[in-house]
């Protein structure tokens, strides 16, 4: 399929949610007057300064914004190539970029007058970060999880409760991320009124991918304003790991317009993509809806989903946020993916060379970069997303490696 | 386009959902009916249950088309899915079962209902020219707002196949007019905010809402969610057109399994026999009412 380049990459979605074919608002009736409510809720926030103020004061003060900028050097002279930057992103309260969405969807929910809060949860990041904003404001909170992310994730489940939030295992379909926004979904359908839905990726029905994109570009708005004073120009090349895709349009949103820097995400390829046991919507599967939008979708040929594996929870998604759809196809972005095996080793190799354990999730991108950097010249700009840190996968680690605890 | 007696559909549709309810108007009572999902727990059982609904007393019928994320469905329904995507269900197939219906039944009309990544994936085309050729009158897809119409509403509507959309209690008076704009054959009251098979409206509530919509439109009004005994489908027959009973029916073609999933002896007559007892207070609702 080929699409005519657009004047800009930033410009989408349409007024319909539509990033070219993919996005939309595919939800049952009983959503779509509250998905008009948020939709109109949202532009209303985005319009009044007194709102952006408060995100920004609490994003300062609350989130520790901004996250710094720090060069990579042992990386880099490790790698022997191009000059590695990352964007820690790990450093936000809570320990990843999911709380820059947390912040901006909880000040909308209170400006809605909603009293209870409800999530999905994968590895349990994203629900954290949502019973950190409820705790922080007094609001009821229900996560969805599912059973077997439950088991796997322990630590995170335990941070849950401790801010209050009510964990509800979730054991429908395969009993993981899909599943609990199935659950979710359910929820808020039977609780209109009261509820609302946060959700923690750039994915689901309009206005979710559009708004939870809005919330994360402040990761790719600081790269550029720190390149600069470090470097007095912009970067070369931007890597950010892909699940649903939001620490990734994070980063790369702001810099789509510049035709002269390469843009790659990365897929989880699990076992490996012809294991067919993998997270890699883009390279793996095809056009498809599922949870409100059209997007790239692991799925059969009768069009039922298929569970996605990755050894990173947080990836491990049949789909993918539509707007990357989107960019894959226009081909402004490079999608590209790295399995299990490379992600460990990438992981161990930052811990020891960097003293940073990252989380599995940019461990994949870490790996595209030690891949590419070693071919690019020295004076070549790469900034990585370091989205996440890795204290919570402690465990998975030990476990692949073999190790006791 | 719009049209105060339903969307215009272009190509003729099969006329069997009109007469139906032309009938029934003609006798003065609503009609029953049943959902069941497709090949659950398998393509016999199913065959064997569609061929005796209509003797059973259904007016039409609701057949499930399976998802693997149903995401307006409680437990019974989800269930029900799982057990036929262990059988191997397809969209195909299901056409397949329809088709087998009609060599025997040419008047009940069959209404498929589910998501719409399947009918999707199939090609909407594609799907449309199969489903009209085995005999399928309307779809119901639950993740298809007015807001996507132009994905498969209309097309349907332009091969000749009913769109019946769902209005619920969050569609208020000034989002209804979009919901009924495109839609035909009837309108499926979603009488809670929920999922399949949880809660019940109050019979005050459902009066209300049916009202309401008589007043938008002239088509008939059909009632689901949360309808599980023949006093509650009898209950609703006296105000609205149809009633709509599904996750009580699925669960009790769960209850009648044996320990490997597969159907009982008993399995096909006492889904039959609860669907005759649905029927019956179902059509003599507002004859009792009378006397």
């Amino acid at each position: 399929m080929t699409i005519e380049r657009p004047n800009s990459y930033r410009s989408g979605p349409d007024g319909k949610g539509h990033f070219g074919i993919f996005g939309g608002r595919y939800v049952a009736e009983t959503l779509m007057p509250l998905i008009l409510e948020v939709e109109k809720a949202y532009e209303a926030a985005k319009a009044d300064p007194a709102y952006q103020a408060e995100l920004d004061d609490y994003l300062k003060h609350y989130v520790g914004r901004p996250s710094p900028l720090y060069h990579a050097s042992r990386l880099t002279e490790h790698c022997g190539g191009a000059k590695i930057y990352f964007k820690r992103d790990e450093l936000n309260h809570t320990g990843a970029h999911k709380i820059n969405n947390c912040m901006g969807q909880i000040l909308l929910a209170r400006r809605m007058g909603k009293k209870r809060i409800i999530a999905e949860t994968g590895a349990g990041q994203h629900g954290v970060a949502t019973a950190t904003v409820c705790a922080l404001f007094g609001l009821e909170c229900v996560v969805y999880m599912g059973a077997t992310d439950i088991e796997r994730q322990a630590p995170n489940v335990f941070r849950m409760k401790l801010l209050g939030a009510e964990v509800r295992p979730v054991t429908s379909g395969t009993a993981t991320l899909k599943d609990a926004m199935n659950d979710a979904l359910r929820d808020w359908v039977a609780n209109v009124d009261s509820t609302y839905y946060l959700i923690g990726t750039v994915a689901g029905p309009h206005p979710y991918p559009a708004m939870v994109r809005d919330f994360q570009r402040v990761i790719g708005v600081e790269v550029r304003e720190q390149m600069m004073a470090a470097e007095g120009r912009l970067p070369d090349t931007l890597v950010a790991c892909i699940g649903g895709g939001s620490n990734a349009i994070g980063l790369f949103h702001d810099f789509l317009d510049e035709p002269d820097i390469d843009i790659i995400g990365v897929e989880a390829a699990g076992h490996g993509l012809e294991s067919g046991e993998h997270a890699a919507s883009l390279t793996g599967g095809r056009p498809g809806v599922l949870h409100g939008n059209r997007t790239y979708l692991l799925q059969d040929g009768d069009g039922q989903i298929q569970d996605a594996h990755s050894i990173s929870a947080g990836l491990d998604y049949p789909g993918i946020g539509p707007e990357h759809s989107w960019l894959h196809e226009s081909g402004r972005v490079n999608y590209v993916s790295v399995t299990d095996s490379e992600a460990l080793e990438a992981f161990q190799l930052c811990s020891r060379l960097e003293g940073i354990i990252p989380a599995l999730e940019p461990a994949h991108a870490l790996s595209h970069v030690a891949k590419i950097a070693p071919d690019l010249p020295a004076d070549h700009l790469l900034v990585m997303n370091m989205c996440g840190r890795g204290d919570k996968d402690v465990f998975t680690v030990a476990a692949a490696l073999g190790e006791e605890l | 386009m719009s049209a105060p007696t339903g969307a215009p559909t272009h190509a003729a549709t099969s006329g069997r959902i009109e007469a139906r309810f032309a009938a029934l108007a003609a006798e003065g009572r609503a009609a029953f009916i049943p959902f069941i999902m497709a090949a659950d727990p398998t393509v016999a059982a199913t065959r064997d249950i569609l061929k005796g609904l209509p003797a059973a007393g259904a007016d039409i019928i609701e057949l499930g088309v399976i998802f693997s994320d149903p995401m307006a469905d409680g437990p019974a329904i989800q269930a029900a899915g799982l057990r036929a995507k262990a059988g191997g269900a397809t969209l195909r197939q299901t056409l397949e079962i329809v088709r087998e219906f009609r060599t025997g039944d040419d008047t009940t009309p069959i209404i498929l209902m589910g998501y719409y990544n399947p009918f999707y994936i199939y090609g909407v085309e594609a799907f449309l020219a199969d489903a009209k050729e085995a005999g399928v009158d309307g779809l119901i897809i639950v993740d298809l707002p007015p807001e996507e119409d132009s994905e498969l509403c209309l097309p349907a509507l332009d091969a000749g196949m009913h769109f019946v959309r769902l209005a619920t209690p969050t569609t208020d008076d000034q989002r209804l007019p979009a919901v009924l704009e495109h839609t035909s054959g009837f309108i499926y009251y979603v009488s809670i905010a929920g999922i399949t098979g949880t809660a019940s409206a109050t019979q005050d509530a459902i009066q209300a809402a049916v009202t309401r919509l008589k007043s938008h439109t002239d088509l008939p009004v059909a009632v689901g969610f949360g309808i599980r005994t023949p006093e509650q489908a009898a209950a609703v027959a006296q105000v609205a057109d149809a009633a709509v009973v599904g996750s009580a029916i699925v669960q009790l073609i769960a209850d009648n399994l044996d320990e490997n999933g597969q159907p009982t002896a008993g399995l096909v007559d006492t889904v039959l026999d609860f669907a005759r007892a649905l029927a019956d207070g179902v059509h003599g609702a507002r004859r009792r009412a009378a006397e």
